[in-house]
């Protein structure tokens, strides 16, 4: 049965009538066309689909639209301020840290929401968080480097 | 055709290398007219079996494979915009290995002008050159030339053209910043001026001159630098458009139902249900069942309403426990005998059998296309690495004239020699076709998994003989099933043996990256130091001295050097080993010593330490070209420790990225690279070979540290 749902995205006000069954990321691909979003696997396995829920990094394959309700997503396309990129952004840009990037999104949104959820986490405990994302590229050294970047840079900006 | 050596005495790839091609197991769909119909069309009997392989060809001629034709002239190569646009059009495809950036680099440097200044408009079969399939390490030796001689052709017009204006000889004019400028350094032309000349569009219909003069490499600014993808902004921020992503107005989702195994025929079937539901579209043809509707979860609905119905004829298929017998016993004429086996009176022999399982490439992106039906002219977005090949497909489902069909290809996520066919975008056709409407389709994991082609299994039979000297006297060879790449030997012994013998193979198979040369060299390698251990020989010495080509020595010695061989495999560790290999393929030369870690108690290999050394020529991006190794090693880590198909009765027992466990952050060695720049040398694709020497290297290792002989991937530890 279609169900109004509501809830803020990328910082607005966002109203949608569906099926509340269907995965968020099916909503933002499909009817929002926000397609910075990947399906990687459809189970959780990948976290190519990784959005912030309410801050937390959440794969939104295996998350139903109806959950979000009166929640707060934010995707890769509301990241940035303008034309200002993210720090985390900046470092995946800096070190060139991916080939295909299919994977980089989520692993963007990975990062950003693991420092959200610990922002004194040390950077082996960020690891051990970015160990559920896949790069098939291979391409885990410079997407490490890129991470210790990103969390130099903002660490600095907490300080 | 015979290799031609240069004056450097540097033998570059012959025409027959150049025009490589990878054997692909393609689905062959048809769609336009059903056998029964073309019977009906042309008369039954011979006719049909004398026409229908006769068009296959030629449409298959016309439809891509092999190096392809290349840029007829200057402007289908160049395009310059009055603007002072400057498009690159070319038939390779960016996937993450780097072409994109390459071949801007290639044109930046001939045209003389910033990297940044470059579009490069890649894979849209309605507008670029065919240059032929993106694979086997053919980018960089063929298409960049190409494009840079057509860049330097378009620089020779612009030289031209300033000389004819300016009524000076072209001793006298310069290149600077993207401009020529005459004597006095006042006057400048750009590219923009001569777009706009009346002349220009008739310039650009001329041939590419062969002999075309190219920068030279000690003069090159845009190639041998570290350079980012041009696009990388936009994969940062999510706005690049992957084939997945691609929206047409008023598109529906598709859905495709699979055979439940390998093999099984559909009997019956009810679609009733599934029609009747809002908004899904049905389409029943022949064996091909598929729906689409305004959303993916309504299709998936749909699919499973249908599934419920579907009545299938099932036939035993060979499971993986019994794989590698099954392999042998269909080898076609038999695994053929040692030649030697006479002559080994009084000789150490040394004989092994290797086990190289199925695996899958599993990018990240699985298999997406978006298709479109305008006048009964087809365009479809789709991820593969051989646009023609995908247009010739289409072609010949839908049996439509070349001009008929289009295929662009977004920057996809990602092929490893896994997406060079274009089932998918026929399935998308197919369903756009009875939609009236643009249709997305992409597979999911499971599918990917289960229908996209694997790398083939392989058994390989190896045996030598060693002389009174420790020298290899004979080798025999054999690899059943996989493929004859780097089946020889590069090392020097008294007389081989080498052959690849075709089997029955039980899955869908076709290439991978670097071919059977994974499967061939983790063999040879491995056995090469159970020879050694015979020969009572460091593997090091013992290779070196069975080793004269000088690229492969060079490396190897590199590798040993920087690892520190000579003392690290004196150190005795009863929970660690150090484990080296080397390996040529496709022009370039790679060597690797490891260090792994062994957990016995819960039978686990941690792989410590990777130290390569790589060489591919003259280095042309040299931070793409650490990725490309960097991936290479980590990809060839997944295959080595625990990528392995699983089957049983024709059904994927491990189709889930839980089940099929590719390499991921706790994965990751300290990598030690060494890039060997040889810019005396023409440059050699390098997204393949640096794989083909990381699962060798572990299993050497893993047989040093516990002096059980490793057969077969993934390596295991012997249970003690």
């Amino acid at each position: 049965m279609d169900t109004k749902i509501s809830f803020i995205l990328n910082g607005k006000p966002q109203t949608i009538v569906t099926d509340p069954e269907r995965p968020l990321l099916e909503v933002l691909r499909e009817d929002l066309r926000l397609t910075g979003t990947k399906f990687g696997c459809g189970e959780g396995q990948c976290r190519a689909c990784t959005v912030l829920l309410n801050g937390a990094s959440t794969p939104s394959c295996i998350t139903a639209i109806g959950d979000v309700d009166k929640q707060e997503v934010v995707t890769i396309e509301g990241l940035a301020s303008g034309d200002r990129l993210h720090p985390v952004q900046e470092a995946f840009l800096a070190e060139g840290a991916f080939q295909c990037g299919y994977c980089t999104a989520g692993m963007i949104l990975g990062l950003v929401g693991a420092l959200k959820e610990n922002p004194g986490a040390s950077e082996s405990e960020v690891m051990s968080q970015m160990q559920r994302h896949i790069c098939r590229c291979g391409s885990y050294a410079k997407y490490a480097k890129a991470i210790h970047r990103a969390m130099a840079q903002t660490g600095k900006a907490h300080a | 055709m015979k290799t031609k050596l240069p004056p450097n005495g540097i033998a570059r790839m012959d025409c027959e290398e150049l025009n490589y091609d990878e054997p692909v197991e393609r689905v062959n769909y048809d769609f336009g007219l059903s056998r029964r119909s073309f019977v009906k069309v042309l008369g039954a009997g011979l006719l049909i079996a004398a026409t229908l392989p006769a068009m296959a060809q030629e449409e298959g001629r016309r439809g891509g494979g092999m190096g392809g034709s290349g840029a007829r002239n200057i402007g289908a190569r160049i395009h310059l915009g009055q603007d002072g646009t400057i498009t690159v059009l070319t038939g390779k495809v960016e996937g993450g290995q780097g072409a994109r950036t390459e071949l801007s680099q290639a044109a930046a440097e001939e045209l003389g002008v910033p990297v940044g200044q470059i579009q490069m408009l890649m894979a849209d079969t309605g507008a670029v050159p065919d240059d032929g399939g993106t694979y086997g390490s053919m980018t960089t030796p063929r298409t960049l030339p190409s494009v840079r001689r057509g860049a330097a052709a378009a620089r020779d017009l612009l030289i031209e053209f300033a000389c004819g204006q300016w009524k000076v000889g072209s001793d006298t004019v310069q290149m600077r910043d993207g401009k020529i400028f005459d004597a006095a350094g006042k006057r400048s032309l750009t590219y923009a001026d001569l777009a706009k000349s009346g002349d220009a569009a008739k310039w650009f219909e001329q041939a590419i001159p062969a002999d075309v003069e190219l920068t030279p490499v000690k003069e090159w600014k845009a190639l041998g630098v570290p350079t980012l993808r041009p696009n990388a902004h936009d994969i940062v921020t999510g706005a690049h458009q992957y084939p997945s992503d691609i929206a047409r107005p008023g598109m529906l989702y598709g859905k495709i139902l699979r055979a439940p195994a390998y093999g099984a025929k559909l009997v019956s079937i009810d679609v009733t249900q599934a029609k009747a539901m809002k908004d899904v579209m049905v389409v029943q043809d022949d064996q091909f069942v598929g729906v689409a509707a305004p959303n993916s979860s309504r299709a998936e609905d749909a699919l499973t309403a249908i599934a419920k119905t579907a009545k299938w004829e099932t036939v035993p298929q060979p499971s993986s426990k019994e794989l590698f017998d099954y392999l042998k016993q269909n080898a076609q004429g038999g695994v053929p005998p040692n030649p030697y086996a006479g002559e080994f009176a009084g000789a150490k022999v040394v004989r092994q059998t290797y086990h190289v399982p199925y695996i899958q490439h599993a990018p990240l992106e699985p298999r997406a296309a978006v298709a479109e039906w305008n006048d009964g002219k087809l365009t479809v977005w789709t991820g593969s690495q051989n646009p023609f090949a995908v247009c010739g497909e289409l072609m010949r489902a839908f049996h439509l004239p070349g001009d008929g069909v289009r295929v662009v290809i977004p920057d996809f996520g990602a092929g490893f020699g896994g997406k060079h066919s274009g089932e998918c975008a026929m399935e998308a056709a197919r369903l756009a076709k009875t939609a009236d409407k643009p249709v997305s389709l992409q597979w999911t994991r499971e599918e990917e998994f289960t229908w996209a082609y694997f790398r083939p299994a392989a058994v390989i039979e190896a045996e030598a003989s060693l002389d009174g000297g420790g020298k290899i006297a004979t080798w025999h060879f054999i690899n059943v099933n996989s493929g004859a790449n780097a089946v020889d030997t590069p090392y020097t012994v008294g007389k081989k043996d080498c052959h690849f013998v075709p089997s029955k193979p039980p899955l869908r198979q076709s290439s991978y990256r670097a071919l059977a040369a994974t499967a061939n060299n983790f063999a040879r390698e491995v056995f090469m130091d159970e020879v050694a251990a015979a020969a009572g020989a460091d593997p090091l010495e013992f290779r070196l001295a069975h080793l004269e080509n000088d690229r492969l020595r060079a490396v190897l010695e590199k590798a040993a050097k920087e690892f520190d061989w000579p003392t690290r495999v004196k150190k005795k560790d009863p929970d660690a080993g150090v484990g080296l290999a080397c390996g040529t393929e496709k022009g370039s030369f790679v060597a690797a010593c490891v260090e792994v870690g062994l957990d016995r108690k819960n039978n686990r290999i941690k792989v410590r330490r990777v130290c390569q050394a790589f060489e591919c020529g003259a280095i042309l991006n040299p931070a793409n070209l650490l990725s490309q190794v960097q991936g290479a090693i980590i990809m060839g880590l997944g295959a080595a420790l625990r990528e392995e198909m699983q089957f049983e009765n024709g059904r994927i027992l491990n189709a889930s990225f839980g089940k099929y466990q590719v390499p991921r952050f706790d994965d990751l060695p300290e990598l030690d690279i060494h890039l060997v720049d040889r810019p005396d040398l023409p440059s050699a694709g390098a997204g393949e070979t640096p794989i083909i020497v990381i699962a060798p290297a572990i299993a050497n290792a893993v047989f040093r540290a516990t002096g059980k002989s490793v057969n077969a991937l993934p390596v295991r530890l012997a249970a003690t």
